[in-house]
């Protein structure tokens, strides 16, 4: 599983990186850091219906990591390699946050820390439904500076939703400095989710076999995967270099971290 | 107005498994503490946190459910804009946010607690919709709009507490989405306003149409936003002064719009104006105490008019 995953994310880093040729403006590190974990559950996890859709639902939180979200998207079929091309041109449909509406996006993320709440909502309506759809919410770590995050997960914990799981992605960066450094009293972070009554497991987020065991993991509560990371995963000159928070690589910087990710295929 | 709301939210609820209200830590008045206690699984308390009602709100919709949000006005619209924004209007959600005492209803608790200034910050949004019911009867109506018809988007529903008169039930028109309403039709003078100010203008309109030998017409606005363009243009034209009253900052209310309209139309009537003054309320007392103090109770207003028709 993991040599299988690890090709599948190189393939979708040169994506990305192929895309950051055509239009300047995409976040490719904030991208590479939570890549794993949305393929993770995008690739073992969301169930089908018999007719094709998704039955479980992926909330991208997180929205300016959305270029993962739209290029396994586009290899699932549910967006067109035109969809892609023309990201962030005239006549194209989609920007650098998801847009609700599109083929496959389920929310619109952008501001940081809305999406837990909604993804809050969903799961409850799901058990007011009595259905066993899951609800998947992928996260930036910053978004638990934001206070609207920590009401959501107190609510999810009040209402006993273990049909919610959400995925930190700890890469420690805000995009103007390290938390760790900033923000001390962010961390212990698992200490703080069980305080708050989730089931809390901290893994490496690169690691595909982590995040499906973690994921998968039996639970009578909402579910906290935090997931260490590192920004810009992938391509040395970009892991944790607060610069390609949000800006595209110069043709040889193209060029170098095409070589970087062939080395990468098959090497697990 | 607030029971009402709860009496046909219940009624409705009953029927429709769909339909869901989500507070924050507001007591639940009338039928809706009985919804809560025979549904208590739709019935769920944020507590004080209001970004995660309109964020739950949100995502309960996008599943196939029609939450109510459900707290004082202010809490339901300025503590969580931006989730009121992004999460309900910019995904085009049909959730109803019900604010409780709009306008300065909730006269001696302090100007943390009036909204003053929600219809205008409300439609400001693109895609909100804003009911604001004059009398329990209008109050029904919408409820029964915002549960079972509206399939478009969010819709602010602005009430205001308990106890507003039944004003409407001799209405010349029904209640209608969009649509202007006569409580009653004369000529040359109309009054145009919502929500519990309706009830003043119909007691200032009697009043001068008995002592002046006139015959005004009084019309509930009850829908803000989308306003009725075309009614009130009408109005604009047909008559010779037009009064615009409402519990309201003066600008992005009910007063603007008509004001906009007037203007597009190069309309020739006068139009009178009242709302509440552009400054914070720093006094207390009854809601009239209130209005006094800013110009738009029922006796301020009645002496301004004489000295305008005279």
């Amino acid at each position: 599983m993991q040599l299988i995953a690890a090709n599948r994310c190189a393939r979708y880093r040169k994506r990305i990186l192929d895309i950051s040729q055509q239009v300047g403006a995409l976040h490719i590190a904030p991208a590479f850091s939570c890549l794993e974990a949305v393929d993770a559950i995008y690739n073992n996890f969301l169930r089908k219906t018999p007719q094709g859709d998704f039955k479980d639902v992926f909330l991208m939180s997180k929205g300016h990591g959305c270029m993962i979200q739209y290029v396994i998207l586009e290899e699932l079929g549910f967006l067109s390699k035109q969809d892609l091309d023309l990201y962030c041109k005239s006549g194209g449909i989609l920007g650098a946050h998801p847009d609700y509406g599109n083929p496959g996006i389920n929310a619109s993320t952008g501001s940081l820390g809305h999406g837990l709440g909604m993804a809050t909502g969903m799961a409850y309506a799901e058990k007011l439904k009595n259905t066993d759809v899951n609800i998947y919410c992928v996260l930036s770590d910053g978004e638990f500076q934001e206070g609207s995050t920590w009401e959501a997960v107190m609510m999810a914990a009040n209402l006993n939703l273990n049909n919610l799981i959400a995925v930190m992605d700890c890469n420690d960066f805000t995009g103007l400095e390290r938390l760790s450094e900033g923000h001390p009293a962010f961390y212990p972070l698992s200490a703080k989710f069980k305080a708050f009554g989730w089931d809390v497991l901290e893994i490496n987020g690169h690691n595909t076999t982590d995040l499906v065991t973690a994921i998968s993991s039996q639970q009578q509560r909402p579910l906290m995967v935090v997931a260490h990371t590192i920004k810009g995963k992938g391509v040395s000159y970009m892991e944790n270099v607060p610069i390609w928070h949000y800006r595209a690589p110069s043709p040889d910087e193209y060029k170098q971290a095409l070589i970087e990710l062939e080395g990468q295929f098959n090497a697990q | 107005m607030r029971n009402k709301f709860a009496d046909t939210f219940y009624e409705l609820g009953k029927q429709d498994e769909r339909l869901a209200i989500v507070v924050a830590d507001i007591s639940p008045a009338g039928s809706i503490a009985k919804f809560r206690n025979e549904f208590p699984n739709r019935f769920i308390n944020t507590g004080v946190a209001e970004q995660i009602m309109i964020g739950m709100c949100a995502g309960m919709a996008m599943r196939g459910l029609r939450p109510f949000a459900y707290t004082i006005a202010t809490f339901t619209l300025y503590r969580p804009f931006e989730f009121v924004r992004d999460d309900l209007c910019y995904q085009q959600l049909p959730v109803t946010i019900v604010g409780i005492g709009g306008g300065v209803t909730y006269s001696t608790l302090g100007a943390t607690h009036h909204a003053m200034e929600d219809i205008s910050i409300a439609s400001s949004i693109p895609g909100m919709s804003i009911i604001a019911p004059c009398d329990p009867l209008e109050a029904e109506a919408a409820t029964f709009w915002c549960a079972k018809v509206n399939s478009q988007g969010p819709v602010y529903l602005r009430l205001g507490k308990a106890g507003e008169p039944t004003i409407t039930q001799t209405a010349l028109t029904p209640f209608e989405f969009g649509k202007i309403r006569y409580l009653k039709q004369g000529s040359k003078i109309c009054y145009l306003s919502y929500g519990p100010m309706v009830d003043t203008a119909l007691k200032i309109s009697n009043q001068l149409d008995e002592k002046h030998a006139i015959n005004s017409s009084v019309v509930s606005c009850h829908t803000l936003k989308p306003l009725d363009v075309y009614g009130i243009s009408k109005i604009l034209d047909n008559y010779e002064h037009v009064i615009v009253m409402e519990d309201h900052v003066p600008h992005g209310g009910l007063g603007s719009r008509v004001k906009e309209i007037a203007w597009n139309q190069k309309a020739k009537c006068t139009i009178h104006h009242f709302h509440l003054q552009d400054k914070f309320i720093h006094c207390y007392g009854g809601l009239n105490d209130i209005y006094q103090a800013h110009g738009i109770d029922k006796e301020t207003i009645t002496n301004q008019l004489i000295g305008s028709f005279s």
